[in-house]
C-alpha cells in the first residue's frame, strides 16, 4: 500500500528524511516509533503530500505522491490531483485539528459533502452511523469545545472514515490525551485494524504496538533503521540504538 | 438554615458621583429643551423632509456599496497578500500601504478628478468619456470603497492570521480544495476576529461619506448644508443631520451584536457570558 524509498526531506539547511525506506502491506498496520525529532511526523506528513519531498520515490497504492510520470518524466501534480489523493488517505492528528465552528456531526459530514459531493442524507446517515461505531451516538449536536480529548479524538476518526480512506495515518493520536481517555481511542483503532484498515501509526503506546501491529518500523535521525514484527524489534532488537530508546521507553 | 442578615458594605464615593452626574445631566436637558435658539419645531419639521430623507438614502447607498466592495476586496488583497507568491503579496502590501496611507478625503478628490487624467476610459474597442463614466457618486464609491479595502484587507489577515494552522491542515489532509478550505473552515472562524472591527469599519463609513459633500454629492450632511445655506437655520439642521447618525449608528449596532453572537458559535460553552463592563461589578456578582 506504501512503497517507500530513499524519501528526503529537509527544511532549510536541516535535512530531517535522510532516505526513508519503509513498505506497508495493504491490510497491515504498522508502528512507528523512536525518538522525538526522528522525523515520524515529517514522515508521515510527506505520505498525504502535506509537505513535499525532494528526493526518493513514495507511493500510495501503486501512484507516485504528488508526481505522475508523462513520457519518461515526473510531473508535478495540480493542486486538485494532490486533493484527490489526499482524499483517498485519512490522516489523525495528536492534536485533534476538528473544525471548531462545527458539532460533530457537521465535522464528520463536511468533506464528504464537498468533497466526495455526497447529497445530505446519505452524508448524514452514513456520519451517524460513524459516530456510533466510535461510541458518539449521543454527542451528534456537540460542539469540539464541549467534549473530551478522548471523544474529540474519535470524532476525528470518524470524520477521517468518512471520506472511506483506502490508507489510513496516525500521528500521535493519545499523546495529547489523559490517561484515562487513552483506551478508548486505543480500542476504537484495534476495532479498525480488525477490520483490515491498512493503517501507519506513529505511537509510544508499546502495548498497542505489542498487540496490534503487524511492523514496527524504528526511526532514528531521518531513516528507518530497522523493521520488522513486534517480537523481533520490541524483544530483540537488532540494534543498539534501538535498544536504547526502548530501554528509556520503560 | 441560617439567613444571612449581614450589612452590606457602603459606596459613599460611587453615590456621590452618581448624583453629580444626575444633576449635571438634568441642567443640560433643562438647558437643551428651554433655549429656544435650538429651534425644536424646525427640526421636527425638517427630520422627515424629503431632501433630508434623500441625503439620508445616498448615505446609506454610499456607505453598503462602499462597504460590500470594501470587504470583498479586501478579503482578496488580504488573501494576496498572504500568498506563498511573492509578486502577488508585494502587490498586496503595496495596496495596503498606498490606500492607507493618504487621506480619504484626498483620494476622493483624485477620483472626481480621474477625468483629467485618463480622458476616456475602457478596454480595447469599449471606451467611453471619463467625465460621463465618473460621476460624482462613482467618484465617491470608488474612493470610499478602495480606501476601506486597505483598512479591511488588515483586518481580514488578522483574522485568518487567527485560525490555528492545524484547521486548514485538516481540511486539506481531507482532500479539500484551497477555496473550499477558505470558505467553510477558515473564514467562519475568522469571522470571530473579523466581525467587531468590521463593524466599527461600518459605523465609521456612514460618516465618513460626510466627505463626499466636497465632491458634490448630495448625502445626508450635503442635503442639510445646501438647505440651510438658504433658510439660515444651520444648528437644527445639523442636530437634524446628528439625529440620523445616531439613529442608524444604533441600529448598525444591534446588528453588530448578533452578528457577532452567530460566529461566536462553538467557542462559548454558554451564550449569555458576554455581558461587557463585567469588571466593572462587584465581585460577588461575578
Ligand atoms: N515546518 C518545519 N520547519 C522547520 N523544521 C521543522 C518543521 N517541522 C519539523 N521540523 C524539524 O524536523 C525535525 C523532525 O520533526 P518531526 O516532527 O518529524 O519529529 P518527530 O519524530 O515527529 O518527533 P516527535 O516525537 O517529537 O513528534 C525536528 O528537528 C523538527 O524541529
Ligand atoms: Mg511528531
Amino acid at each position: 500500500m506504501i512503497v517507500a524509498t530513499d524519501v528526503h526531506k529537509r527544511y532549510g539547511k536541516l535535512e530531517v528524511l535522510r532516505g526513508i525506506d519503509l513498505t506497508v502491506q495493504r491490510g497491515e498496520v504498522t508502528c512507528l516509533i523512536g525518538p522525538s525529532g526522528s522525523g515520524k511526523s515529517t514522515f508521515l506528513r510527506c505520505v498525504n503530500r502535506l509537505e513535499r519531498i525532494e528526493g526518493g520515490r513514495l507511493a500510495v497504492d501503486g501512484e507516485l505522491i504528488g508526481y505522475k510520470t508523462k513520457h519518461g518524466r515526473l510531473h508535478e501534480l495540480r493542486e486538485h490531483e494532490i486533493a484527490a489523493q489526499r482524499a483517498q488517505i485519512g490522516m489523525v492528528f495528536q492534536h485533534f485539528h476538528l473544525f471548531a465552528h462545527m458539532t460533530a456531526l457537521e465535522n464528520v459530514i463536511e468533506a464528504p459533502l464537498r468533497v466526495l459531493k455526497l447529497d445530505r442524507a446519505t452524508a448524514v446517515a452514513r456520519a451517524t452511523d460513524l459516530l456510533a461505531q466510535v461510541g458518539l451516538e449521543d454527542k451528534l449536536d456537540s460542539f469540539p469545545s464541549q467534549l473530551s480529548g478522548g471523544q474529540q479524538q474519535r470524532v476525528a476518526i470518524a470524520r477521517a472514515l468518512a471520506m472511506k480512506p483506502k490508507l489510513m495515518l496516525f500521528d500521535e493520536p493519545t499523546s495529547a490525551l489523559d490517561p484515562e481517555t487513552v483506551g478508548e481511542v486505543l480500542e476504537v483503532m484495534r476495532g479498525l485494524a480488525a477490520e483490515g484498515m491498512t493503517m501507519l501509526v506513529v505511537t509510544h503506546e508499546m502495548g498497542f504496538a505489542r498487540g496490534v501491529a503487524d511492523t514496527v518500523a524504528f526511526m532514528d535521525e531521518g531513516r528507518v533503521i530497522e523493521a520488522g514484527t513486534p517480537e523481533q524489534v520490541l524483544e530483540q532488537p537488532a540494534h543498539a540504538r534501538t535498544r536504547e530508546f526502548l530501554a528509556r521507553m520503560l | 438554615m441560617q439567613p444571612i442578615d449581614a450589612v452590606p458594605v457602603r459606596r459613599p464615593g460611587r453615590w456621590i458621583a452618581a448624583i453629580a452626574v444626575a444633576v449635571l445631566a438634568a441642567a443640560v436637558v433643562r438647558s437643551v429643551a428651554t433655549n429656544p435658539r435650538f429651534q425644536w419645531d424646525v427640526v421636527g419639521e425638517m427630520l422627515f423632509s424629503e431632501r433630508i430623507l434623500h441625503g439620508l438614502l445616498l448615505t446609506l447607498e454610499l456607505t453598503a456599496i462602499a462597504m460590500v466592495a470594501g470587504v470583498a476586496l479586501g478579503v482578496v488583497v488580504a488573501v494576496a497578500r498572504m500568498s506563498p507568491n511573492k509578486l502577488l503579496a508585494g502587490a498586496g502590501a503595496f495596496y495596503v500601504w498606498l490606500f492607507r496611507g493618504t487621506p480619504v478625503l484626498v483620494q476622493l478628490l483624485f477620483w472626481s478628478f480621474i477625468a483629467a487624467l485618463y480622458p476616456t476610459v475602457g478596454i480595447g474597442p469599449f471606451e467611453a468619456d471619463a467625465n460621463l463614466l465618473i460621476t460624482p457618486f462613482m467618484a465617491a464609491v470608488l474612493g470610499l470603497a478602495l480606501n476601506e479595502a486597505a483598512y479591511m484587507a488588515e483586518i481580514v489577515r488578522a483574522g485568518i492570521a487567527s485560525v490555528p494552522e492545524g484547521q486548514s491542515e485538516a481540511a486539506s489532509a481531507l482532500g479539500m480544495s484551497r477555496l473550499q478550505m477558505l470558505r467553510r473552515i477558515v473564514l467562519p472562524q475568522a469571522m470571530r476576529v473579523i466581525v467587531p472591527p468590521t463593524g466599527n469599519e461600518t459605523i465609521s463609513m456612514l460618516k465618513t461619506t460626510s466627505l463626499v459633500s466636497v465632491i458634490a454629492s448630495s448625502d445626508l450632511l450635503y442635503s442639510a448644508q445646501l438647505i440651510y445655506s438658504q433658510n439660515f437655520k444651520q444648528v437644527p439642521l445639523l442636530i437634524v443631520v446628528c439625529i440620523w447618525y445616531l439613529a442608524i449608528t444604533t441600529l448598525l449596532s444591534l446588528g453588530q451584536a448578533a452578528l457577532e453572537r452567530h460566529y461566536g458559535r462553538g467557542v462559548r460553552r454558554t451564550r449569555k457570558e458576554s455581558k461587557p463592563m463585567r469588571f466593572l461589578k462587584p465581585a460577588v456578582a461575578r
